[in-house]
């Protein structure tokens, strides 16, 4: 196999007496869609948190690209090529969307007007916005200057998966980013998963939907009490297998015969 | 097939619009609300105008009339920008008084004291205004303490310090005007047909409308509402958000130490007991401008506005002869009358 892309040793991160992630590790290789399934409170958003530079882990070491890395904040990550969707999405409520799509990598006009008095080019980025929600067939939107309060649950996470999808130049890090979608939408974050995929970009998805996972996962991370419980193949394990895995009905060794 | 009911879902590519007719009035008004905060004060001080043009006349609607109105609420008013911007970031800033004291104290002294240039005196008290800003930046970015405990602090230190550095001795005007008229800069005045001009005046409403349009049309600008909105959420989307509040706290201070400037010129002598209600007017003008002061939202222009109506008020009703504690009641209403359409705006998630 060839070496992964991103990768973790002995994670450690404990908030006060919650160890959240305990002595993990993590392999995301080239190319794939690699699942990460857990309980709830099981540590998956921590683990994503400290390999995109959101939090810094107590004791550990991340790797991208054979190199260590060592990320103090998202913008880091992000100039690293790691793009990440949160939980919590990150997006600002009384700013627009094109605003929020752009947040700390805002596009300056071109010529004195940029450079000098740094106006923003608003045009091109609400252009930009639009484009990127249309491809993901957000199209209920009205208007791409509306602040993002304005816009239902499914409609911000949309936005939120529309910024990663654009700008992850090497990793695309999606925590749960259909819990909040229809039908349709998910549908569509689905294909666009495939799409960047295609793109041979490599994507963490972390999901409590089993179908979803099945269906796109190459590799399936377990996560369980902050640890990397086993890593499987979907092809070889059955869905009520994988949650029995996950909520400790199962171990790995009883999976194995 | 898991997933053979959600490829049933339409792949149609029109592009679905909310019908946004059928709306009523209000809705309307609390959307254009929602989009230009400053419109309700903007509204409110022209109504002012009108009202006490009509009850006054010649006497209130004059060019002297109008334009002294700027020149007597041109300090707070300049205060009171940088107060917004440390009110954006979802902070207060209760040194704002205190620091321009302070500084107008640094040009004064550096001058006379110490004979320095008065060019280099002037250099000292802006610095001045913006370490004080770092102080309470860093404290507040860094050591993350509540802005308002750091400012309370911060208040109470700068104000001793102006005490005991100044040794309580104001600088007299005649020799200000002698020795180093660079202080008094600000105090030019420019008259065009019975309206006059100061250079503070002109400072006040140039600066409006640089940061201005630094909030809305820059980088730095979206952060700092960004940060005021959800400094998580900003931090996660990529704004430096500790750089952003260390610069607006900076920022505050520098315009604070310009505002000592300009009180300089305003009262021809340099006081270390002068401007002492400067950060409750500041806030006051804030709030009746319409700024949130839970922060991110609001519009600096709306500042000016709510520092002008409260001149308006001010002069309105001395020249109609009544007692002044009619302009602080008055005042006091619009204070909450402001933050009542605040949460009347917020609420229209339209
Ligand atoms: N900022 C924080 N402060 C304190 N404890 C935290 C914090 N973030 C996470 N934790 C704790 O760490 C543990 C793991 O949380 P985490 O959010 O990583 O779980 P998760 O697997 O993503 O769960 P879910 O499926 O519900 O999203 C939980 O016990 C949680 O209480
Ligand atoms: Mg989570």
């Amino acid at each position: 196999m060839t070496d992964p892309i991103l990768s973790a040793r002995n994670l450690v991160k404990r908030y006060g007496h919650v160890t959240a992630i305990d002595h993990c590790d993590f392999d995301l290789y080239p190319g794939e869609i690699l699942a990460v399934i857990g309980d709830n409170g099981a540590g998956k958003s921590s683990l994503i948190k400290a390999v995109s530079g959101a939090v810094a882990p107590d004791e550990g070491e991340v790797w991208l690209e054979g190199a260590k890395v060592a990320f103090t904040s998202p913008n880091d990550a992000r100039e690293a090529g790691i793009e990440t969707v949160y939980q919590q999405l990150a997006l600002s409520p009384a700013l627009s969307i094109a605003d929020n799509m752009f947040m700390g990598r805002e596009l300056r006009k071109p010529g004195i007007l940029g450079s000098w008095f740094r106006m923003l080019d608003s045009a091109a980025m609400q252009k930009f916005a639009r484009d990127k929600l249309t491809e993901l067939g957000l199209m209920t939107i009205q208007n791409i200057n509306q602040a993002v309060e304005t816009l239902s649950g499914g409609q911000r996470q949309g936005v939120a998966v529309a910024r990663a999808a654009a700008f992850g130049s090497k990793v695309i890090i999606l925590d749960e980013p259909t819990a909040a979608l229809g039908v349709k939408e998910s549908r569509r974050v689905l294909e666009l998963i495939q799409d960047v995929k295609s793109r041979g970009i490599p994507i963490i998805l972390i999901s409590h939907n089993m179908p979803h996972v099945f269906e796109l996962a190459d590799r399936i991370h377990i996560h369980r009490l902050g640890k990397r419980l086993t890593v499987v193949d979907p092809k070889d394990i059955s869905m009520s297998d994988a949650v029995a895995l996950m909520t400790g009905a199962m171990t790995p060794d009883d999976a194995a015969a | 097939m898991p997933e053979s009911y959600e490829s049933s879902a339409s792949r149609d590519q029109s592009v679905a619009e909310f019908d946004s007719q059928g709306r009523t009035l209000g809705h309307r008004l609390q959307h254009a609300l929602h989009v230009t905060p400053s419109l309700v004060p903007l509204m409110v001080l022209i109504a002012a105008v009108v009202v006490f043009g009509l009850l006054l006349g010649q006497r209130f609607l004059s060019p002297f009339a109008l334009t002294l109105i700027l020149q007597q609420v041109q300090i707070v008013g300049i205060v009171a920008l940088a107060q917004s911007l440390v009110i954006l970031t979802a902070g207060i800033d209760l040194s704002v008084g205190a620091v321009m004291v302070l500084s107008s104290v640094v040009m004064g002294q550096f001058t006379f004291r110490y004979g320095l240039p008065p060019g280099i005196a002037v250099m000292s008290g802006l610095l001045c205004g913006a370490l004080c800003g770092l102080v309470s930046g860093v404290l507040v970015a860094i050591v993350k303490l509540p802005p308002f405990i750091v400012t309370l602090g911060m208040w109470q230190v700068v104000l001793a310090g102006n005490f005991l550095y100044s040794r309580n001795e104001t600088i007299r005007s005649q020799d200000i005007e002698a020795a180093a008229p660079l202080l008094q800069f600000f105090g030019t005045r420019v008259e065009i047909g019975g309206a006059i001009f100061t250079f503070g005046v002109l400072f006040m409403l140039i600066l409006a409308v640089v940061l201005a349009y630094a909030l809305r049309f820059t980088a730095w600008g979206r952060h700092v509402y960004a940060v005021g909105d959800d400094p998580e959420a900003a931090a996660l989307s990529g704004v430096n958000v500790r750089g952003t509040l260390i610069s607006v706290y900076v920022l505050a201070g520098t315009i604070c130490a310009f505002a000592g400037w300009t009180l300089i010129g305003r009262i021809g002598s340099v006081s270390p007991t002068s401007g002492q209600l400067a950060n409750i007017e500041s806030i006051t003008a804030v709030v009746i401008g319409g700024i949130s002061l839970f922060g991110g939202r609001g519009s600096i222009l709306g500042t000016l506005f709510g520092a002008l109506i409260v001149g308006v008020f001010t002069l309105g009703l001395r020249l109609a002869g009544a007692d002044p504690q009619w302009t602080n009641l008055l005042i006091g209403i619009l204070i909450i009358a402001a933050v009542a359409v605040d949460q009347w705006i917020r609420r229209a998630t339209v």
